[in-house]
């Protein structure tokens, strides 16, 4: 692997994990690293940290001091970062490298000759969990070695979808991330996914720096998206749309990181069905005729506990030396299989009863379809049995965890059998399947309170670490009718204030802009973390409630984001897998590894007029305060006098006579 | 307004309401009484309709199967509860998990203010179990509860089992759209309020409990299931809550549409529905049922493990398994298949239950009395009030010298002192009544031989008697009163104040003011020096709380004598004061430091010398 791509996708991945990191990272590597890089932020960072009016100074020698203790905790972490990429059964060139390397066995496959400018991959990952569910997870990767932003470069497409591609080029996309997800990951049960996503709708977007209106971009963009993909997403709009300025790093490769090119937005309430899968599937070389994707049948899919569908558009190096890059589509499904509405309790998984259907053929189109088996805890076969067997394995470093997985090559004709397909079996021969390894980092949130006045937000961060503590960035999106009071804002750890060391707080314009909150936060080990924050429900304008006010309002879910130390460290039996010379340090390349959590949604609801009968209520309130409230001022403020009787016309006339000679005059 | 303007036509009016204020007033009583009586009359009543459309025109189809397996169950829970001698949190958390659900617990402590003797309990500890259905591609926004207590004895087991097996049924089925929860709550109201407590991370009662650490986002409904048979007759359903707030009537219409399709009896207050309204023993039939409702709500106690949802904006309702000597038994396969019917439709809902009324009297389960057609009667006896207000202040008016002036020389008027002094002193009284009987327990049982309850409860009587006496020693450290122009005063700011204190109340608990109105109203608007002392007493507020524990006997058909009566009455306020302490209800509050001092202000002016 080449040193400066190396740095390059290390630099990449710890920027994206917070913004702290770089601040020494400027001072120590960033001389390494591209001198470009927009380091407006280190600034406001220190600013915001120090909260010093100093000028801001070039990173030196003091800073480097003050963020000693930050700078220990992160040194560990500091190269490793290469396994974020690494991390998910997913190739990536270095995966791809390890990959050969790993599958000892097998006979690999090379990529298409360099000729062919662009190439699809596609596999399945099908983890079995220890809540007797099962998980799999489909990725179709397409790579094309092209420049989008030249517009007159190119006008064929082959394994790109043209529609993706005008998108990027029309709207100067760098990388762009959309999720749509039906359900809550249960972390608790179910571990880790591979790619995490919040229930809804959640889209990413960074802006080329060469977009001079990134607003009119991101809205038309928006728009765009929510037409090729059947969704609600052109209810995007300043209300719900922010700028993080740590949480969301560029996980391809280039060096912008001003946040002024980055739009987040989450629908939380976008309900995922048929209508956004089929233009997914269609996204697909082969679509869904041929291939893994012959499976995706929308009414199994939707028969389950979790679904999520997700592309990825990025750039990334074209080789290893990283001189140019291409454009990498990554799609990705994940689904998890419910052991008891589906299964009658039996435990019992195949490709069949999962998705009734079977694999007879890999996409003609792909250079690589493979289908992975987690067989990381069934090593001997005691726990479940595999049919059929393969003699492919494959080890991995998945999350922190060293994993194994049974593979079978679609591209290899001996694959299907007699029966020309396959039929990938699992069935359970222990009853339990044992203890889960608690996760590291999880966490919850909910609303805390009654009435309709005022509430709480309180959210829970979980580091189940036993030994190590290392820091998270939280990010807080909250819509503006929930008016936070930020001076409530504690955060809280073994009863015991926890100060972070960096707050970012943008507040919210009414009609406008939502809450923006991101804290980094150190969590001690084995412990939970509590951050709260109080907010007043706002009024809304009769014609702002949804047509079904009294369901409540939603509030996206939080993102943590954080370097979690690797499991593998903590495994006390490592020594016997390994040779000894080599397990006496903990291998930096596995001591941590990166990881984004969302917590639930909340479903807030607001003081709300009853609206069904607006008109009797409107008319007899404002009778009721016209005719009291008039009438009972008037008593008050008018004064009653005894009308004089009017005078006689001779009367008068002899007033004026008598005035005239100053006489007293008659009464 | 132009009649209110004119000085003679002004005149007119005052001089006719003076006039005629009595036999107005009078009138006005008697119409609300009557009203109030109309209400049970059933052509005068509203019939239930459902008004939510998610829950009126899908068609559910019910398929719970497991009714014995169910009955098994709670015989395994109640053969545990028994080894374990209080709630077999392992056997449940072990059954729950197996069943499929995420399971937690909840522990937490309660130290009572003083002993319960009803219940038996002081020092109070104790575990919740609940586990959550996980309602597949659904993101944790909405649930649904159902609770069952584990109760001490053997009561409530079958309702453990139960809800165990719909647990089971429930997580075999993909239509949920909203997580599920499924509590077994010990110590019946106090392990409810310290989950509910616990999962809105609130503490108005200062209780001590464990933090919640699964949550389902925000609770839509919930049930509260009571079976302690293994075949039932009837269900009945009981809707009152703390502080007389009643779920949405929707929830008693869903109940009532199940029951009728699955064919079971239902009941509210224990009472059948009787279709000869014409006949006298019908109407009083449905008057009786009114009236339970209405004394229930009044004492602003939760009726069941329901009662403390409705805090939380969360529309609740207990079922209760009634086992009586009629022929007709339903099984718990029936009971399980009209729960999995009731839940299915709570599932479809889109929005929480906010159709129907929250405001509502019933009769009967088809029949209900909306908030426009009771709340005459009450206005009818407020008005009295006001009338003779108008008349007292008319009746000012005309004895000071200067009618326009009189008010801003009455407020120099070195009159006025004594009736702060009397305002003052009654609200004090009123605080003693509110803090010293908890306060003063441990006194109480150093120097008299009682239990600590009994000091609280006679240490309440004391100072409520004492209360009487203050006006003959107040008369004598206050010299230079007792005009008929200060008691005149005295008697306006108290119907004000009265008038003030029973609208709020009967505005959040009908029932509450109405039933105070009906036995202040008469002395508060009749009262005069010379007036007798006896008719005041017995009118009191303290001689209306027994009068409605004897009538609350007497229509739930136990009828107890005189004797009997005063022990219940007494456990009435003990019970009345540690409602108040640990769920935080408002009655007790409201009587002893607003109505007594208000009643207090009206004993001072029969005392006028």
């Amino acid at each position: 692997m080449g040193a400066e791509q190396k740095f390059l996708v290390c630099w990449c991945a710890c920027v994206c994990v917070c913004a702290q990191k770089r601040l020494w990272e400027g001072t120590e590597v960033g001389t390494n690293l591209a001198d470009g890089a927009s380091d407006n932020k280190v600034d406001h960072v220190h600013d915001t940290m120090q909260a010093t009016d100093a000028p801001p100074s070039p990173p030196a020698k003091d800073q480097t001091q003050r963020f000693a203790f930050d700078e220990r905790i992160w040194e560990a972490t500091n190269v490793e970062i290469n396994l974020v990429e690494d991390a998910p059964p997913i190739r990536d060139k270095e995966a791809d490298e390890a990959d050969h390397v790993l599958d000892t066995m097998q006979t690999q496959d090379f990529p298409p000759p360099s000729t062919a400018k662009d190439q699809f991959q596609e596999e399945l990952v099908i983890k079995p969990l220890h809540s007797g569910d099962i998980y799999a997870s489909f990725q179709f990767r397409t790579q094309w070695d092209t420049d989008f932003l030249e517009k007159h470069k190119f006008s064929h497409y082959r394994l790109f979808p043209k529609s993706l591609g005008q998108v990027i080029s029309k709207f100067s996309v760098r990388e762009l991330h959309i999720s749509f997800t039906q359900g809550y990951w249960r972390t608790m049960q179910w571990g880790q996914p591979f790619l995490p996503s919040p229930p809804g709708a959640e889209l990413w977007v960074w802006f080329q720096d060469t977009v001079t209106d990134v607003d009119l971009a991101w809205k038309e963009l928006t728009n765009v998206l929510s037409g090729i993909f059947c969704a609600s997403l052109n209810f995007i709009d300043s209300t719900n749309t922010v700028q993080p300025s740590a949480s969301f790093k560029p996980l391809g490769v280039g060096n912008v990181t001003d946040q002024r090119f980055l739009r987040y937005a989450v629908l939380p309430r976008e309900i995922v069905c048929t209508e956004n899968l089929t233009p997914w599937k269609k996204l697909l070389p082969c679509g869904s005729k041929a291939g893994l994707a012959v499976l995706m049948k929308s009414e199994k899919l939707f028969h389950s506990s979790f679904h999520s569908q997700a592309l990825h558009i990025r750039p990334v190096c074209k080789d290893w030396q990283c001189k140019s890059t291409s454009w990498e589509l990554r799609q990705t499904l994940n689904v998890v299989f419910d052991l008891h509405t589906s299964g009658q309790g039996k435990r019992e998984w195949s490709l069949f009863k999962m998705f009734s259907r079977t694999l007879t053929e890999a996409c003609p189109l792909a250079s690589s379809s493979k289908v992975y088996v987690d067989i990381t805890d069934n090593p001997q076969g005691e726990l479940f049995e595999l049919s059929p067997a393969t003699p492919l394995v494959s080890q991995a470093v998945v999350l922190g965890d060293g994993r194994t997985y049974s593979v079978y090559d679609l591209t290899d004709h001996a694959t299907f059998g007699q029966t020309h397909s396959l039929n990938v079996l699992l069935r359970w021969r222990a009853a339990e399947s044992g203890e889960m390894l608690r996760p590291l980092l999880h966490g919850e949130r909910y609303v805390a309170g009654y009435g309709l006045q005022t509430g709480e937000i309180h959210t829970l961060v979980y580091n189940n670490h036993p030994y190590r503590a290392f820091p998270v960035l939280l990010l807080d999106t909250v819509p503006w009718y929930l008016r936070l009071y930020i001076h409530t804002l504690t955060v809280t750890s073994k009863g015991r204030d926890n100060k972070p060391s960096y707050i970012h707080y943008q507040p919210s314009k009414d009609r406008l802009q939502p809450h923006l909150l991101e804290m980094l936060i150190q969590l001690p080990p084995n412990s939970v973390t509590e951050v709260t924050v109080q907010f007043e429900r706002a009024l809304l304008k009769w014609t702002e409630y949804t047509p079904d006010p009294n369901h409540g309002f939603y509030v996206g879910s939080s993102v943590i984001s954080a370097l979690v130390p690797s499991v593998v460290a903590m495994d006390t039996n490592n020594t016997q897998e390994r040779p000894l010379f080599s397990s006496f340090f903990p291998c930096k390349e596995e001591s941590t590894y990166f990881m984004r959590i969302y917590t639930e949604p909340l479903l807030v609801n607001l003081p709300t007029p009853d609206f069904s009968m607006p008109y009797n209520v409107i008319c007899l309130t404002c009778t009721v305060v016209a005719v009291g409230y008039g009438s009972l001022y008037n008593l008050l403020t008018r004064t009653f006098q005894v009308e004089e009787p009017s005078q006689g016309l001779a009367k008068r006339l002899a007033n004026i006579i008598r005035r005239l000679r100053g006489v007293p005059l008659l009464t | 307004m132009g009649l209110l303007s004119d000085p003679n036509r002004r005149r007119a009016l005052t001089n006719l309401l003076t006039r005629l204020n009595a036999p107005i007033c009078v009138v006005c009583y008697l119409a609300g009484v009557m009203w109030f009586m109309g209400l049970a009359f059933e052509p005068f009543t509203l019939r239930t309709y459902m008004s939510e459309n998610a829950m009126g025109s899908t068609m559910v189809e019910e398929h719970f199967p497991a009714g014995e397996r169910a009955l098994a169950t709670g015989r395994e829970f109640a053969a545990h509860k028994k080894k374990v001698g209080g709630m077999p949190v392992n056997w449940l958390v072990k059954t729950m998990e197996s069943r499929g659900l995420e399971v937690f617990t909840q522990s937490f402590t309660r130290k009572l203010p003083f002993p319960d003797e009803n219940k038996e309990r002081y020092l109070v500890r104790g575990t919740n179990v609940y586990g959550i259905l996980r309602a597949p591609r659904a993101s944790r926004t909405e649930a649904l509860v159902l609770t069952a207590p584990c109760s001490q004895g053997n009561a409530n087991n079958q309702a453990v089992g139960l809800l165990l097996g719909l647990a089971q049924y429930f997580r075999s089925q993909v239509y949920w759209a909203k997580d599920i929860i499924f509590l077994v709550n010990e110590h019946d109201l106090i392990g409810m309020q310290a989950w509910l407590e616990g999962y809105h991370h609130t503490n108005t009662t200062g209780g001590d409990w464990s933090p919640l650490h699964g949550r389902g986002g925000s609770i839509q409904a919930s049930l509260s299931l009571e079976l302690s048979s293994d075949v039932i007759t009837s269900l009945d359903l009981v809707l009152e809550g703390l502080n007389g707030q009643l779920p949405n009537l929707d929830l008693a219409n869903l109940f009532h549409a199940f029951c009728q399709k699955i064919g079971v009896l239902c009941t509210i207050q224990g009472k059948l529905q009787r279709n000869d309204w014409e006949s006298t023993s019908g109407y009083s039939h449905s008057a009786q049922t009114m009236m339970l409702m209405v004394l229930k709500q009044a004492s602003g106690r939760p009726w069941g493990d329901h009662g403390l949802f409705l805090r939380y904006h969360i529309e609740a309702a207990t079922i209760r398994g009634i086992n009586s000597f009629r022929q007709y038994k339903t099984d718990t396969t029936t009971i399980g298949r009209l729960l999995e019917g009731m839940y299915r439709k709570l599932n479809n809902l889109l929005e929480r239950l906010h159709q129907s009324y929250f405001f509502y009297l019933m009769p009967s389960l088809t029949r209900f009395v909306s908030i426009g057609y009771y709340m005459p009667a009450f206005g009818l006896l407020a008005v009295i009030l006001l009338l003779r207000a108008l008349d007292l202040w008319v009746q000012l008016g005309a004895s000071a010298p200067g009618t326009e002036d009189g008010l801003a020389e009455r407020e120099q008027d070195p009159r006025f002192l004594p009736l702060l002094n009397k305002l003052v002193i009654s609200h004090m009284t009123g605080v003693a009544l509110y803090c010293l009987p908890v306060m003063s327990q441990e006194m109480a049982v150093q120097h008299f031989p009682v239990s600590e309850t009994e000091a609280v409860v006679l240490t309440a009587i004391a100072i409520y008697t004492a209360g009487l006496a203050l006006p003959h020693n107040t008369h004598r450290l206050l010299q230079g009163e007792g005009t008929e122009h200060g008691w005149r005063v005295l008697k306006l700011v108290a119907l004000l104040y009265l008038a003030v204190l029973l609208g709020c109340t009967a505005l959040i608990n009908f029932s509450l003011g109405f039933i105070l109105a009906l036995s202040l109203v008469p002395i508060a608007a009749f009262i005069t020096p010379p007036l007798s002392a006896a008719i005041m007493v017995l009118l009191s507020p303290g001689c209306t709380l027994l009068y409605c524990v004897l009538i609350f006997q007497e229509l739930q058909e136990t009828p107890v004598s005189l004797q009997d009566g005063w022990m219940l009455f007494l456990s009435v306020i003990s019970q009345g004061i540690l409602d108040h302490s640990l769920y935080g209800s408002l009655v007790y509050p409201l009587l002893a430091l607003l109505i007594y001092p208000c009643w207090l202000l009206l004993w001072n002016i029969l005392f006028w010398k």
